[in-house]
């Protein structure tokens, strides 16, 4: 009862090792036949014979491997054909079978069969495939690391050229101010005059008064301008935004939508409303209806001025603007160099690019080192599930893992917050989302970016002989 | 589980509402609905549940004052058979006559009945909920004069005084008057009357009785009221009735759940009274008299020398006043009366009111607590007797997404060596929360999810509410319209509210016809996807209704022939029992069913388990917990327990472990949480919390032996299983009040921590006589003292008391079932006289068949230093694999050997450990079979 024969093919030959139940073969050595055994913890020495007599004796289960008794105790599965285990005391002889070599229910009246031979088979199945996969994975992300090796290079090369155009461009900014600001004078004459007589004049205006006008005229240009002015969300030559900016500064996401504390608007997920959000939050406007009427007067009064000045301001302005491009792109530039895309830069494929994954209810989009979001399939409107975090995966794997954080707040909950986890693939794919708690979005990404040198089977920890 | 209205904003409002939006036709009740979502806050909204003064019967009533009671009893008209006396009563001031019952009841009761005479129409009389026809005592007429009458009741020396003018009663014994009845003149009885605008034809004969009418004053809110935008057309009328009891020499009185309240009842007269009125309140706040999920109308008064009780047996809405003559004083000016010889006698009155039917109330004379239990139990029955499993551990989330996260979670606990019996599923699982059917997408497969658990020995419980999704393509709602079971509206159209699924109507369970049908869908061919490890949960059976008057139904709703106002206690009991016969029938009437419900009345304890409902992550919630299982254990509820960790909210994971830790030692052990909430698995908290989670739970897991045997015994007797510390010192004062700890059975004492931060305990060890050992050390402590207890995360003080036998199975596995023939240990604790005593009850767990004798029970018992097993059921049959493998004896001294006598007289010597330290006694390895005779001398 207390020894079990384990059968071995060392090769040709078969050899019996006796040892008590439940003892792995590297702690045989501790169960000697028929001498008292100490308990490994060395706490008391037992009679051999209470060695699996279903009482436990030793505080660390030691003397009951191959039984129930010992709360704390571990039974050893062999497993021939498989990987040997250790299974809880607490799962020997429960009448559910845990080892596949079935010898953990040898008295339940469970009828175990033994299936370590077809789990091997189908872990070998499976191994193979995830090897194939690996391998080639192995390989498009060779050359991967390659095109963002050259990637870079590129890029570096392009900072170097644009950098160097920035010069130019500053001192033709310089000299167009010059011009600009000698074309302008006798427009600025004109303006005071105008000035003057509309308003009887700058020293003297009072504040009330220029409130009163205003006032009265303030739709007028808050329309005029609104149309002329570019605004950074507009479809215009906006800046591009920064991913990392956008971490930085989540409130201004499109998507957020900060609830208030007890009063929830019920429009307020409205497109409409959203974008008037984005433009009230415009510094642009926030100025007085003097400062205004002195910036727009321009506009109206536009017959007033010399068309050499405004011709002088265009290409004074078209200057600056072609510098603010090219420092957006030097910044841009930087940015993606210094961007940690992994170990061999093998993600930075995926900067700039989208996946997604349409499930029952929604649109689910990856936009790695951006963010994620998700969008009802039939309507309505997007919801930001976080923006670029981090890598985060486990020390020694962090690049397994991507977190995005900071995505839109959940009604008296946290911030939306996305987890992808990314395993090895010949496709770049979300292969499935969900959302295992509350606002703790959970995606799994394929790439053959994460993808390792095909591992050799044959050492593989399965054991076909103990 | 789920809950109300406002739960619907901290759902995430745009998620609900937008869902709601995009369905069609729903303008009308939008506007509702939308104020409901805007209005989430954390606390209870106490302006969406009526106050006494909104409550336009209570108001009136409650303006009554103490005084003169305008009834007479009108002694000419009593009759008196062997069992039953009737007398009529009659209102001075309005001629309106009562008609008076009074029934002596076997086991020390009177049951006292009084109705109008003659009613316009009749007046509802709870039933369903008495286990049967209460049986009678003779009765006997000792005197009769103009003042009054005295009766003799049954055998003991109890009487009971009927006086006239005013008409009051008295029960005594001997020279003390037990209970008054209308001794402060607030009898009360609104006579159903015709409306005032109605031509009313004046019956002929009753010329003399409708003249009577026009002293009626009329009042606002007699025949119309409204609360907030609900108005309650109240056809019939006024149809309160009150009465008055006064119990002389009572300090202290309990029960009356389901409240957030202290054990002891507070007096009422500076708020509102406590109210009994089932409903579904969000964010329930502590330490106030306002009603909740449930209403048991029982009232136990005690004092060191009797208990008695009162059993108000009325399912309208009930409100109970509370007084005292010494609620004021302080403990000096108490003594200073006492010194002085100037005190009164201390009294407490109590008041009843109710807004419908009659007044049929039992009192229950004791005089000892577990008399009360027992005369309690005979009128309404006792707690079921649950599978062993449901004794376990129960992992519960709003919602386990879907079947692999069943799969997960489930190998989680294997993976982490921690075992649960069920896994739960709220209402998320549902096909677009149509009960009985499965969502297609997450859960396609609910067989092979069963399947899985079943291989693992475990169950899983699937939430079934009893609004209906109104859709005709729904099979159970078209069902329920096709053959008229729902409940109607006042206008006679089926009754629709709002409530998870939408538009929904609620089946009328009062009906017996369709609680059998709802019990046949349960079958496991109408019930696709369900195995028998799939068990039930009933939410939301106040009834909860989005939109009604306190998110509840309307009152002028009909259910057959009574309006809703009647019957509104009584509705979640009745979902509760059909569901639990539709799990008994589908089994052939074999295995016993798990049912747990939120709403319960009187009886409920009949139909499984019930919870204390949604309640919140702080830590004044884990204490409140206690209470509230407490006084529901009191009026015959024991399967009780709070949702561990709390729902709403999100508990620190201190907090989590403490309240895992009192958890385990309340009868229904379950871990609940809210949607919104981050999970919190047992090892989310990192692996120091983890152990110290699985650690409780597994110590559970080795009680179970204990916790069966005491269902077992609720089942048998009514007493409760988690006991109030007066119910077993019923004369020491200094355990009254006390509601921080508590007696799981005689045996164990349990003093949870239920402070943040905290570094000890004081825990009160009751009885003068008895010792108590700490379960974990074994350290030996006397009785009636405050004990500190210095405590880390991982102490839950709990203590065996000296003189009890406590049988634990120490091999705890994945789930109760997989420990089914695993081996015994007896722990023997104490006394000061060297002797111990306590039981074995064995069956198969899961079965009815114990009903036919097929269990085991036997009584163990230590004195003159001899432990043995003898059998107290030599009439029953069973036979088990499970042997003794160890017995520990707390406070032993050291034997010379020990010898162990089997049935046939073979004796052996025993292996044993003696630790001095601590005066524990291990003997090693007994191993006879756990169902045999034995003895074991220590020598």
């Amino acid at each position: 009862m207390f020894w079990y024969l384990l059968l071995l093919w060392g090769g040709i030959s078969a050899v019996e090792v006796q040892r008590p139940r439940g003892v792995p073969l590297s702690k045989r050595p501790f169960y000697e036949e028929n001498k008292p055994f100490t308990c490994l913890d060395g706490s008391r020495t037992i009679p051999f014979d209470r060695i699996n007599d279903d009482y436990c004796d030793c505080q660390d289960g030691s003397d009951e491997p191959g039984t129930a008794a010992c709360p704390n105790g571990n039974f050893h599965c062999t497993n021939a054909g498989f990987r040997p285990t250790f299974i809880p005391s607490s799962h020997v002889n429960d009448g559910i079978c845990d080892c596949c070599d079935a010898t953990d229910e040898y008295n339940s009246g469970a009828e175990c069969q033994n299936t370590c031979r077809e789990l091997w088979r189908k872990e070998k199945e499976s191994m193979q495939k995830l090897a194939e996969i690996a391998k080639e994975g192995f390989l498009l992300k060779q050359q991967l690391i390659q095109e963002a090796k050259r990637g870079l290079e590129e890029k570096q090369t392009k900072l170097g050229e644009v950098q160097n155009s920035k010069k130019d461009l500053e001192t033709n900014v310089e000299a167009l101010r010059t011009a600009k600001e000698a074309a302008e004078q006798p427009e600025k004459e004109a303006k005071e005059r105008h000035l003057k007589e509309l308003l009887g004049g700058v020293d003297k205006v009072n504040t009330a008064a220029f409130e009163t006008i205003w006032s009265k005229i303030r739709e007028k240009y808050v329309s005029e301008v609104r149309t002329q002015t570019p605004s950074s969300n507009t479809d215009g030559p906006a800046p591009v935004e920064t991913p990392q900016e956008e971490v930085r500064e989540p409130v201004s996401d499109n998507d957020s939508e900060p609830y208030p504390d007890d009063d929830i608007p019920e429009e307020e997920d409205e497109d409409e409303d959203e974008d008037e959000d984005e433009d009230m939050d415009d510094g642009d406007y926030k100025v007085t209806g003097f400062d205004y009427i002195l910036e727009c007067l321009p506009i109206f009064t536009k017959s007033l001025f010399s068309s050499a000045a405004q011709k002088a301001r265009n290409e004074f302005e078209e200057a600056e603007r072609a510098l603010r491009e090219v420092d957006d792109q030097i910044r841009n530039l930087e940015k993606e160099i210094s961007f940690d895309f992994g170990p061999s830069s093998e993600f930075a494929y995926l900067y700039s690019q989208c996946y997604e994954l349409t499930t029952g209810e929604y649109v689910y989009r990856l936009c790695p080192f951006n963010r994620v979001s998700q969008k009802p399939k039939y309507g309505g409107s997007e919801t930001n599930l976080g923006t670029w975090g981090k890598w985060a995966g486990p020390e020694g794997n962090v690049y397994s893992v991507m977190k995005y954080e900071q995505g839109t707040g959940c009604w008296q909950g946290p911030n939306r917050s996305t987890t992808v986890k990314l395993t090895c693939g010949k496709e770049t794919v979300v292969t499935s989302t969900s959302e295992p708690s509350r606002c703790e979005y959970l995606m799994e990404f394929t790439s053959p970016a994460v993808c390792q040198e095909a591992p050799d089977l044959e050492v593989s920890d399965i054991h076909e002989e103990l | 589980g789920p809950q109300s209205v406002n739960t619907i904003a901290v759902l995430g409002f745009k998620r609900r509402c937008r869902e709601l939006f995009k369905q069609e036709k729903m303008v009308p009740v939008l506007v509702v609905w939308l104020a409901l979502c805007l209005s989430g806050t954390w606390a209870v909204d106490r302006s969406n549940f009526k106050t006494c003064d909104q409550s336009s019967f209570c108001k009136r009533q409650r303006a009554l004052k103490p005084g003169e009671s305008p009834y007479r009893a009108l002694l000419e008209t009593m009759e008196l058979t062997n069992t039953r006396l009737t007398l009529q009563l009659i209102n001075d001031n309005n001629k309106v006559r009562l008609l008076l019952e009074l029934y002596r009841l076997q086991g020390n009761m009177t049951r006292v009945k009084i109705n109008e005479l003659k009613p316009l129409k009749p007046r509802y009389e709870v039933p369903d909920v008495l286990v049967r026809e209460p049986p009678t005592e003779p009765i006997k007429c000792h005197c009769l004069d103009e003042n009054g009458v005295v009766l003799s009741l049954g055998v003991e020396s109890q009487r009971v005084i009927v006086s006239a003018q005013p008409f009051r009663l008295d029960i005594v014994e001997g020279h003390n008057v037990l209970m008054s009845l209308n001794s402060r003149g607030l009898l009360a009885f609104e006579h159903l009357r015709m409306r005032k605008d109605t031509q009313a034809e004046p019956e002929a004969e009753n010329k003399e009785e409708t003249t009577k009418e026009e002293e009626e004053k009329v009042e606002e809110g007699m025949w119309e009221e409204t609360f907030k935008s609900h108005s309650d057309s109240k056809p019939n009328g006024p149809s309160a009735v009150s009465l008055d009891f006064s119990l002389p020499g009572v300090e202290h009185v309990y029960g009356i759940p389901e409240h957030a309240d202290t054990l002891r009842l507070k007096t009422t007269d500076n708020g509102d009274p406590y109210r009994l009125y089932n409903l579904d309140v969000f964010q329930y706040e502590l330490y106030n008299p306002m009603a909740l999920y449930g209403a048991v109308p029982v009232m136990l008064a005690h004092n060191t020398q009797r208990t008695t009780g009162i059993f108000w047996l009325n399912a309208a809405e009930t409100w109970v006043d509370i007084s005292s003559n010494t609620a004021g004083k302080t403990v000096f000016g108490k003594m200073l009366d006492y010194v002085q010889g100037s005190s009164e006698t201390p009294q407490t009155d109590v008041r009843w009111i109710s807004e419908s039917g009659i007044i049929d109330v039992f009192i229950m004379l004791g005089p000892t607590p577990k008399d009360i239990f027992s005369q309690y139990a005979s009128l309404t029955g006792t707690q079921s007797f649950p599978p062993l499993s449901s004794l376990g551990y129960h992992q519960c989330r709003w919602n386990y997404n879907d079947q692999e996260d069943v799969r997960s979670v489930d190998a989680g606990f294997d993976e982490h060596d921690i075992p649960y019996d069920f896994i739960w599923l709220d209402i998320e699982h549902t096909d677009g929360k149509r009960y009985f059917t499965w969502d297609p997408h997450k859960f396609a497969s609910p067989k092979d999810m069963l399947q899985g658990l079943k291989d693992k020995k475990r169950n899983m419980v699937a939430i079934v509410d009893p609004h209906i999704k109104v859709d005709s393509n729904y099979k159970i709602h078209n069902e329920i319209r096709s053959r008229g079971f729902y409940v109607k509206n006042k206008d006679g159209g089926d009754y629709e509210g709002w409530c998870w699924p939408g538009n929904a109507g609620y089946p009328d369970f009062t009906q017996p016809d369709m609680r059998a049908w709802w019990a046949s869908m349960f079958s496991y061919d109408q019930y696709e996807g369900s195995m028998d490890n799939l068990y039930t949960w009933n939410d939301m059976n106040e009834p909860s209704v989005f939109n009604g008057p306190e998110v509840t139904m309307h009152k002028d709703a009909v259910h057959g022939s009574w309006e809703h106002r009647d019957v509104h206690n009584l509705y979640g009991l009745y979902v509760h029992r059909a569901t639990m016969e539709g799990l008994i029938q589908r089994s052939g009437g074999v295995e016993r069913p798990f049912v747990l419900t939120r709403a319960f009345f009187a009886g409920s304890q009949r139909y499984g388990a019930v919870w204390t409902g949604d309640n919140a992550a702080e830590w004044d919630h884990l204490k409140i917990s206690i209470p509230m299982c407490l006084s529901l254990g009191l009026v015959g509820i024991s399967f009780c327990g709070a949702d561990v960790g709390g729902f709403f909210k999100s508990p620190s994971p201190e907090l989590l472990v403490r309240w895992y830790q009192t958890g385990a030692y309340q009868p229904f052990f379950r871990a609940h949480a809210h949607l919104d909430t981050p999970r919190r698995e047992p090892w989310l908290f990192g692996p120091e919390n983890t152990a110290l989670i699985r650690e409780v739970i597994r110590q559970r897991y080795t009680f179970l032996p204990y916790w069966y045997q005491l269902f077992y015994h609720a089942y048998r007797t009514g007493e409760p299983v988690m006991r109030a510390l007066w119910v077993e010192y019923p004369q020491d004062p200094a355990t009254f009040a006390v509601d921080d700890e508590f007696l799981i059975g005689r045996d164990l004492l349990v003093h949870p921590v239920t402070e943040e931060g905290a570094r000890g305990v004081t825990a009160f060890l009751p009885g003068k006589e008895e010792v108590w050992f700490d379960i974990h050390t074994f350290q030996k402590h006397n009785g009636a003292q405050n004990l500190y207890i210095p405590v880390t995360m991982s102490s839950i003080p709990v203590f065996q008391r000296g003189g009890s036998i406590i049988p634990r199975k120490l091999r705890v596995r994945r789930s109760s079932a997989c420990m089914e023939h695993d081996p015994y240990t007896l722990f023997v604790a104490l006394n000061t006289r060297r002797t111990a005593e306590g039981e074995l009850y064995i069956d198969d767990g899961h079965t009815f068949n114990f009903d036919n004798k097929e269990f085991i029970h036997r009584r163990l018992f230590f004195s003159n230093n001899v432990l043995s097993s003898v059998n107290v059921a030599p009439e029953a049959q069973f036979t088990t694999k499970s042997w003794i493998e160890r017995v520990v004896i707390l406070g032993a001294s050291k034997p010379r050997k020990v010898t162990l006598i089997t049935a046939d007289g073979h004796k052996s010597q025993l292996d044993f450990d003696f630790d001095a330290s601590v005066s524990v006694l291990t003997i090693r390895k007994p191993s006879m079979n756990a169902g045999e005779d034995w003895s074991m001398a220590l020598q």
